[in-house]
């Protein structure tokens, strides 16, 4: 570790660095904009980036994510031709899309959706300022988290979508994030993608997100989504985070949700050296409902760390959690929900459990509920398991002359099964299906048999 | 055809030792029962053939059509013809018995140098076995004995044993938590494979069963080792006498 004390790009100077970009950053824009960059800048340059001594990153080590001197993603340009994306493309179904490389909007590469708005964050600041500068400026007086408020500060690219309402969006958006490392000339680089998704009252929106890396290299990503439904709307969203073992993905899904409305969020964490994928949904209506559902498989030296906040706001809400973890070699995965109970949100039904499967002696998993109740007429329950293959079930498929290596890898997909049964567009859940067998041992003998 | 061999066999587990010296012959297209009482090391005996690591092998030799199956894996052991049908066949949700079934009939097929069956190909075997067990419909869609009943898990074993068409079939307390019409069904299905080649060796407790699947041979187990062999009316006379005179006797 004495190599770490001498780097002169170790994190005692990164901060520093961020806090000057977001400064400068700040300073540029229409002037309302100015205010909430500012607000944020002023805050993150108070409070810094978060350490393992704030709870909420105990179990979190950022030396190796803080170490690097990133250039700002504007040093890192690169051109990618529709080619280059193929293999990318989802299988099965139809979908729109739009498409970043290195934090950059590529409209040429994007194929967006006709029957919503859509628009770069950087237009729909004049077009779309109405609706805009009230979703940031919520999101910014919300932000508890260094990286966020880093996130506000610099604002850098994204969306700007709006579902209208009673609009149900035909196709599922599909949201490509290329990180092409060599681009910034072997230098790392950093980006800050924030996406501004409003569905309308009634609305109905699909959003599938899915990070994914060409060549080597180190870079950090610190993407925020914003995602409003209003009364009564229907928004699914799916993550899938495929990055180099190189890459840094800090990503923060923020969710507000009006009466009646139904949300769900599945997120499949496959790649990346240090994930952290923070899920932060306020049910901010009576009887809204919101289905949490994810998977973190981690192999080598991966850390993925999962941040649940749920905040129920207003009474009769529903909220579940269901996380899963699959962790070989020296991976390390964590899971922390935090539930928070407003005192408004009377017959409260919210639920949380989270189980694990170590591979491996070396693997590790730190799991830890928190609830915060301040109503006094609440259903509200968590669990969390840590547990290993089940030997009879492995003896019982050898039994019948399957290897250990495929009953292994049977009983890994199985542990899966149940997280993928709970994405409820068919075709989506296939593609993802796919996606995880393929990057599981034995995977092509797992789709031999599906 | 298969022929099991056991000779002088001694296994032990956490160093107790189970079978002390166990020799016994299934020739090909016979039904040889084991009887005994509990403890007496009829499980131990089933496990042991079909390879379970929790053994260990002290002494002796388990030798399948003359060649020796100990330094084979369960799954070799079991690609090779010799399959075990659980007492206790274990639940496995998550993974369905589609999965489940066609990964075991591959491995059969690669292994003895057949092309692996396509979904078409695969769902007619299946389902044409299935009939011969009465399994259920949804079977397939079903996770591994997951929620089963005790009669169908015990079903779900004799159907993986037609679909699998292994030489020698070693049937543990098959019986065991079945009432008449599920031990009948059971017994149609061995019977059914019994080919004049193909081995069975029959664990039970009850004489019960083997009014259904009539055995060539019934042995005693006892303390680890056999310690008395005869016909089929041998177990009609430990139904009635228990096991209590033949420790005197072979004492």
């Amino acid at each position: 570790m004495t190599a770490t004390m001498t780097n002169p790009s170790d994190m005692t100077d990164a901060v520093p660095a961020l806090s000057a970009l977001a400064e400068r950053r700040a300073a540029a824009g229409p002037d309302w904009l100015t205010d909430v960059r500012q607000q944020a800048a002023a805050r993150f340059v108070e409070l810094g980036l978060p350490t393992n001594k704030d709870e909420e990153w105990r179990y979190t080590p950022l030396r190796e994510v803080l170490r690097p001197a990133y250039v700002p993603a504007e040093d890192a340009p690169a051109a990618l031709s529709s080619d280059d994306l193929k293999a990318f493309q989802f299988e099965g179904f139809d979908a729109s899309l739009l498409t970043f490389v290195n934090g950059r909007y590529c409209p040429e590469l994007s194929d967006p959706p006709t029957d919503v708005t859509i628009a770069p964050l950087s237009e729909a600041l004049k077009a779309h300022r109405g609706l805009l500068e009230s979703e940031l400026r919520r999101i910014a007086e919300r932000d508890e988290d260094g990286f966020a408020r880093l996130n506000s500060a610099v604002l850098e690219d994204g969306v700007f979508i709006h579902a209208p309402n009673g609009t149900a969006c035909s196709r599922p958006i599909r949201l490509l994030h290329v990180a092409v490392p060599g681009a910034a000339g072997g230098r790392p680089f950093m980006t800050h993608p924030r996406n501004v998704v409003i569905a309308g009252e009634d609305a109905q929106l699909t959003l599938i997100e899915r990070y994914v890396t060409i060549g080597e290299g180190v870079y950090l990503t610190n993407a925020v989504t914003q995602i409003s439904a209003g009364d009564r709307a229907q928004v699914a969203h799916y993550l899938l985070e495929q990055e180099s073992a190189e890459a840094f993905n800090i990503n923060t899904l923020h969710l507000q949700q009006g009466t009646d409305s139904k949300v769900e969020s599945h997120s499949v964490l496959l790649g990346g050296a240090l994930v952290r994928n923070n899920v932060c949904p306020v049910l901010d209506g009576e009887r809204a409902d919101c289905l949490i559902n994810g998977l973190y498989i981690g192999h080598g030296s991966q850390h993925l760390d999962n941040y649940m906040n749920v905040e129920h706001a207003k009474a009769h809400g529903d909220s579940r959690q269901f996380y899963k973890g699959i962790l070989d070699d020296k991976s390390h995965g964590v899971f922390r929900g935090r539930i928070v109970v407003h005192v408004d949100a009377q017959k409260t039904d919210a639920k949380q459990t989270n189980a694990n499967l170590l591979l491996a002696d070396t693997a590790e998993v730190d799991t830890k509920p928190q609830l915060e109740i301040y109503a006094d007429d609440v259903k509200c329950t968590h669990g969390a398991t840590i547990g290993q293959i089940d030997n009879d079930a492995i003896f019982y498929l050898r039994s019948r002359g399957i290897d250990e290596a495929d009953a292994r890898a049977m009983m890994i997909f199985a542990f899966a099964g149940e997280s993928l049964d709970r994405m409820s567009v068919e075709p989506i859940r296939d593609a993802l299906t796919r996606e995880l067998v393929r990057q599981l041992p034995r995977g092509e003998f797992i789709e031999s048999v599906l | 055809m298969s022929l099991l061999e056991i000779k002088d066999l001694h296994a032990t587990v956490d160093s107790n030792e189970i079978l002390k010296g166990l020799t016994l012959t299934v020739e090909p297209g016979r039904v040889h029962s084991i009887m005994g009482p509990n403890g007496s090391g009829k499980s131990t005996l089933a496990r042991v053939i079909a390879g379970h690591e929790d053994y260990e092998i002290t002494g002796g030799d388990i030798l399948l059509d003359g060649k020796s199956v100990l330094e084979m894996d369960a799954d070799e052991r079991a690609r090779e013809g010799i399959f075990m049908a659980f007492q206790y066949p274990v639940e496995i949700p998550g993974v369905s018995n589609t999965e489940f079934l066609k990964a075991a009939l591959n491995a059969h097929r690669k292994h003895h140098g057949q092309d692996e069956l396509n979904a078409v190909e695969f769902l007619k075997i299946v389902r044409e076995k299935m009939k011969t067990v009465d399994m259920p419909a949804d079977l397939l869609k079903r996770s591994v004995n997951e929620g089963f009943s005790g009669g169908e898990k015990k079903r779900h074993e004799v159907f993986q044993m037609a679909l699998l068409e292994p030489g020698m079939c070693v049937m543990d307390e098959t019986d065991s938590g079945l009432d008449i019409d599920a031990l009948r069904v059971v017994a149609d299905g061995v019977n059914a494979m019994r080919d004049g080649s193909r081995g069975f060796l029959v664990i039970t407790h009850y004489q019960r069963l083997l009014d259904y699947i009539v055995p060539d041979h019934v042995h005693v187990l006892m303390d680890g080792r056999i310690a008395k062999t005869g016909g089929k009316d041998l177990a009609l006379e430990l139904e009635d006498k228990g096991y209590a005179w033949v420790t005197e006797e072979a004492a």
